[in-house]
């Protein structure tokens, strides 16, 4: 096999080692990972903590939306009833589908991943603990700080899609808007802090030799997980930023009587909405496919196949969000092509389902609890999935569209596709992280619950929806047909939440959290690394991998690993570290020095949401305030990463010595720093199509462009900035061995304030030219292009007199450096993208 | 009496599946074949997965390998698809045919949480003024004009056609023909915030020859004034017609023919002939209309015609006597 990073296969044949570690380095492993005690532990930063909470968390989530339901449907249960009021409805099934979409399950999926992923590669921690950190508690406080909002009757009402101009100023004046948009808005920047630490996890932290063709399918899934949420994620920010530029400053993005559209909504949230549904089902996938390969006690058939199947689902998903708005008008081409690539995406759904069913037909069943949740799981969701073929059928989604049925739709593929899968990982792997494991008895009463009760909800609403019964309305007239089904929809949700009541009775009884064992252990008879014996630096040492299922293909393993015979046994540096490999074929490239517990993270978390909740309360100096700590906060936990190595290289076992961190391209924080890129990148994007939307839709508003000369001028300073960047890094290079000095922090300083110049030439020139943001709708797209821009240039601003303070306290290496490369690397985009921005608008003007 | 309006307009069989014209038809058609679809397949997975778990070794055998997944998951649903999905695309095409410009025309403005109706000459212009109710003659091609004051709403008549949205901004047009006569209900399908639930209308298909003596006379009514029905004698009526103009309903409301002229609520030139109160949700009636005028926050929470309630028993009377009589 030809290499990838020039690493010698041969060596992987040195392990297990023939000896075992001395006991030594096993107790000095323990104590380099030792958790704080008593309150500190809020300060953990360690996965098998902070991907435990995150998991209860998101399940707290579920459990309140799922409250939510059930006053609905106590509401719902016979017509014209007056258990609550419409505008209290209104505020339930808004908060019921926020909750559950953006509070439950995408963060679940990436909590699961989180607490699943280091051990299922075999690292020790995920590669930015920090950061997982920060996404946990900022997603606890905001979440919580958004559910407090219905206690004080101001919870958002206008539906979880938030559809203007519903949602605009002058029809929805209070702060309940502005509480959805923030709110939601910080939840995402959690969502994706964390797919940038899934992905780059994925990609550069697996267990040595095991290439993407061994990976977990759990592991497929999530990447693609990752990759989507940062394609998709920005164009829920963009929502947010737009409309909220249109409440807070009268920017009239969506409003038609001066050139805006209210439809250039719906495209942008469901260029979002509709990844979001795979967002949601390809993890809980990637959990049932490693679920039926144990329960059929064989490898996934069609390995290949489900992988294909993951990517090709993400790639079609992002081609079929119009099917949302079948009824907005469209013409018949486009819903033809929206029709044909909604069906399209059924074909890797059918893969998957086929792949779980030859496994199970292959295979040698053991039946459990588990087992039942996977194959009542495939029921349903084949079932839902049927019902969204018939939705994408255009003639019938006019009929169907915005009734019960689709609600019936949506609750059968979410439940059948990622609610019941978790209850079945809840079941499967509680044994890795509980002294116990949960009753396999009463799991059966949970499942039959459950399953009964889902049909007995949501079947009748298919019927319902047929009936005439539309979405979203807090109670129906007597005699419409609708009281029985109503009625029996409501029972079935008790049924189903008397499951849900049960599950939380079996923990009570059975869970019995445990962070460094010993644990139940694998008693499903797993054949992947996460069965492994594990501590809080997960494995003693990281096992060589030769195939998809090493536990099964060498029964020694465990005992190998535990006895230190694999790689970079105990710590080779005396902290906390992992093995970074490549992305391919995951050879071992470098030891990554691993941040250890810090209060940081969690005071970042509290006063970004602080700053978030001044926002929404216009409460604007304390806005600033949060702002700053937040700033300091995490400045001063990046001030200890990147520092001056005490040792340059260590041996990791067999007489391989790697280096201990390194910059450049092999980095995992230049695979970080370049996806945060991609995600700012999208939302320029996005912001380019809204401009261009936005012409379309009315083109008389737009005005003629300042002179082409000043184009030119800013367009030269923006390559200006780019020569600044890359002359400061020459520098740095050519100053091998030396002090850095002031010149390339000096030279990248330069760049950042020529690009903040070029950004004040380019809004002077638009204010010149008579372009005002609240008259039109162009006014108001173009302003947001400078606004954007303007958010960049501040942050590679603070990044620079960072870098300054790094340079004056001599942490800046030469030849290369990773705060510096970062730095210069984001100023380096900020350009490309301020001259983006000014030569879109400048290049289309009106007439 | 909420029940009997109801039952008349929706109820059983579901008006999905009980198509009135040829807009409705033919996917009603298409219905019932994708859940003939939709009940097959789901029977062969269920199948595919008992035959996996507890079927002979030999089937098992069978289904245990990437050909069955290739099969199942690949060749099979992609033949289905492919079906389904011209049957689809033709199908658009077909209930998405050119408006000729030939079609009788009736605008439809979605407001919060009601809709205006105007019926147009083939000029364009409005020649009659309605409110919650469309009236089509049997076998006549129509096509509805969809605008929308405020928010977004949808408007749908499942009896008669697939919904479109109202949109900001745009004019939509929705194509319908009735083929019988009768009533038909129709309702707000798109969320629009409030008592959304309570936006409803009615649409009632009759004869041509029928249909065409009434709108005749209505154009004549609407714009030919005074009607008999506003300059009453009757004491009751006289009082009734008083309270209304006192009590500020004609700032909102329009009765052709008296001072009377505000446009932002439902124009109620022709209360009387309605059939429903409060859009779509009461039968039209004395004792409904007495009791909207006086409760209509109550029956309708959040929608924009204050409760009368200060007014007695008595004048609410007066007023819903005077109304129920504009004809």
């Amino acid at each position: 096999m030809t290499s990838e990073t020039g690493f010698d296969h041969k060596l992987y044949g040195l392990f297990p080692q023939p000896r075992k570690q001395p006991d030594e380095g096993l107790k000095e492993l323990e104590r380099v990972w030792e958790t704080p005690r008593g309150w500190k532990i809020i300060t953990a930063v360690n996965n098998n903590y902070i991907g435990f909470w995150y998991v209860v968390t998101s399940f707290l989530f579920f459990l309140l939306a799922g409250i939510l339901a059930l006053g609905m449907r106590v509401q719902l249960a016979a017509p014209m009833q007056d258990f609550m009021s419409p505008d209290t409805f209104n505020q339930f099934f808004t908060m019921h589908g926020t909750i559950m979409m953006f509070l439950f399950a995408v963060p679940a999926v990436e909590a699961i991943g989180v607490m699943l992923l280091p051990q299922m590669l075999s690292a020790r921690d995920l590669p930015f603990p920090r950061l997982s950190a920060y996404a946990f508690w900022a997603y606890l406080i905001g979440g919580l700080s958004f559910f407090a909002s219905l206690f004080i009757g101001a919870a958002p009402d206008g539906g979880w899609f938030m559809y203007p101009p519903l949602t605009s100023t002058a029809f929805s004046p209070g702060i309940a808007v502005d509480f959805w948009l923030l709110g939601i808005g910080f939840i995402e920047i959690s969502a994706i802090a964390g797919a940038i630490e899934i992905i780059v996890g994925v990609l550069r932290t697996r267990a040595p030799n095991m290439t993407l063709d061994r990976m977990p399918m759990f592991a497929w899934a999530m990447l693609v997980f990752g990759v989507m949420i940062i394609i998709a994620f920005p164009a829920v920010i963009l929502c947010t930023l737009l409309l909220e530029a249109e409440r807070m400053f009268n920017w009239p993005l969506f409003d038609p009587t001066r050139g805006g559209d209210p439809l250039l909504w719906q495209h942008l949230f469901w260029f979002f909405g509709h990844p979001e549904v795979y967002i949601i089902f390809l993890p809980a996938a990637g959990l049932m496919s490693m679920m039926v390969a144990t329960i059929a006690r064989t490898e996934l058939v069609g390995y290949r196949l489900n992988v294909l199947a993951l990517v090709a689902t993400g790639f079609i998903s992002f081609g079929v969000w119009a099917h949302h708005m079948f009824t907005v008008g469209m013409p018949r081409v486009s819903t033809g092509y929206f029709s044909a690539a909604s069906m399209a995406v059924s074909l890797p759904a059918g893969i998957q389902v086929f792949c779980w069913i030859a496994t199970l037909a292959s295979g040698k069943i053991r039946w459990s609890t588990p087992a039942l949740f996977v194959v009542g799981s495939i029921v349903i969701f084949v079932m839902g999935g049927l019902t969204g073929v018939m939705l994408g059928m255009v003639p019938f989604d006019w009929q169907a569209h915005d009734t019960y049925f689709v609600v019936a739709h949506l609750h059968y593929v979410l439940i059948g596709g990622m609610v019941l899968p978790m209850f079945a990982a809840f079941y499967y792997w509680t044994p890795m992280v509980s002294r116990t494991p949960l009753s396999e008895r009463i799991g059966r009463w949970v499942f039959w619950l459950m399953f009964s009760g889902l049909h007995i909800t949501f079947l009748p609403m298919h019927l319902s929806g047929l009936m005439g019964m539309p979405r979203r309305v807090y109670t129906y007239l007597p005699g419409r047909g609708l009281d029985l089904l109503n009625l029996v929809s409501t029972i079935g949700a008790f049924i189903f939440a008397l499951g849900v009541l049960v599950f939380l009775y079996d923990c009570a009884r059975n869970f019995r959290f445990t962070a460094k064992g010993p644990d139940a252990g694998n008693i499903f008879g797993g054949g992947t690394l996460e069965w492994l014996p594990a501590g809080l630096y997960s494995t003693r040492s990281i096992p060589v991998v030769h195939s998809r299922e090493p536990l099964w293909d060498n029964p020694e393993l465990s005992r190998e690993v535990e006895e230190g015979r694999h790689m970079l046994p105990d710590t080779a540096t005396g902290t906390r570290e992992t093995l970074i490999t490549s992305p391919v074929k995951a050879e071992p490239q470098y030891i990554q020095l691993m941040p250890g517990p810090s209060i940081w993270p969690l005071v970042a978390a509290i006063f970004t949401a602080s700053f978030f909740m001044s926002l929404t309360v216009q409460a604007y100096p304390f806005a600033a305030f949060s702002a700053v700590v937040t700033l300091a906060a995490i400045l001063r936990w990046l001030w200890d990463t990147d520092a001056p190595l005490a040792v340059e290289q260590a041996e990791v076992g067999g007489g391989i010595v790697l280096p201990v961190t390194v910059t450049g391209a092999s980095s995992h924080s230049w695979w970080a720093l370049n996806i945060l890129m991609i995600v700012i990148g999208m939302i320029g994007a996005l912001a380019v199509f809204a401009f261009f939307f936005l012409y379309g839709s009315s083109p008389e508003v737009w005005i003629a462009a300042p002179a082409l000369g000043q184009t030119a001028m800013i367009a030269g300073m923006y390559l200006g900035v780019l020569a600044l960047l890359w002359a400061g890094r020459r520098v740095l290079r050519a100053r091998a061995g030396r002090v850095a000095g002031d010149l390339p922090w000096v030279l990248v300083m330069a760049g950042a304030l020529l690009a903040t110049w070029a950004l004040y030439c380019d809004i002077t020139g638009w204010l010149d030219a008579g372009l005002d943001p609240t008259a039109t709708s162009m006014g108001a797209i173009v302003f947001m292009f400078m606004a954007l821009q303007g958010q960049v240039v501040i942050v590679s601003l603070i990044m620079v007199v960072y870098l300054a303070f790094r340079e004056a306290r001599g942490l800046v290496t030469t030849p290369h450096n990773v705060t510096m490369d970062i730095v210069a690397r984001f100023t380096g985009f900020v350009a490309v993208q301020g001259l983006v921005f000014t030569i879109v608008p400048r290049l289309f003007p009106g007439a | 009496m909420t029940e009997g309006l109801a039952g008349a307009l929706w109820g059983w069989p579901p008006p999905v599946l009980d198509p009135a014209g040829p807009y409705a038809d033919s996917v009603t058609v298409l219905a019932w074949a994708l859940f003939a679809m939709g009940v097959v397949v789901t029977g062969i997975v269920v199948a595919a997965l008992w035959v996996a778990l507890r079927g002979p070794e030999r089937w098992r055998r069978v289904l245990g390998g990437e050909k069955a997944v290739w099969i199942g998951g690949v060749a099979f649903p992609g033949v289905v698809l492919t079906v389904l999905l011209i049957w689809g695309l033709t199908l658009t095409a077909s209930l998405t045919k050119p408006i000729t410009g030939d079609e009788m025309r009736i605008r439809v403005t979605g407001e919060m949480w009601w809709f205006r109706v105007e019926y147009l000459d083939a000029a364009g212009n409005v020649v009659m003024r309605d409110a919650n109710e469309v009236r089509i003659p049997v076998g006549v091609p129509v096509v509805f004009e969809l605008r929308s004051a405020d928010v977004l709403h949808s408007f749908w008549i499942p009896h008669l056609s697939g919904k479109l949205d109202m949109v900001p901004g745009r004019t939509n047009l929705l194509r319908a023909e009735a083929t019988r006569t009768g009533q038909f209900g129709g309702v707000c399908a798109e969320y629009c915030g409030g008592p959304h639930a309570l936006m409803g209308f009615v649409a009632i298909a009759k004869e041509p020859e029928e249909w065409q003596r009434w709108f005749d006379a209505r154009v004549a009514a609407d714009s030919v004034q005074p009607l008999a029905a506003v300059s009453t004698t009757n004491p009751q009526l006289a009082q009734g017609r008083e309270l209304f103009m006192e009590n500020g309903c004609a700032a909102c409301h329009r009765v052709a023919g008296t001072q009377a002229n505000g446009l932002a609520g439902p124009d109620l030139t022709f209360m009387g002939d309605r059939a429903t109160v409060g859009a779509g949700i009461l039968p039209n009636h004395r004792g409904t209309l007495t009791g909207w005028i006086g409760d209509s926050q109550g029956i309708k929470p959040g929608n924009r015609m204050p409760s009368y309630d200060r007014l007695s028993a008595q004048q609410l009377d007066a007023i819903a006597a005077w109304l129920g009589q504009l004809k």
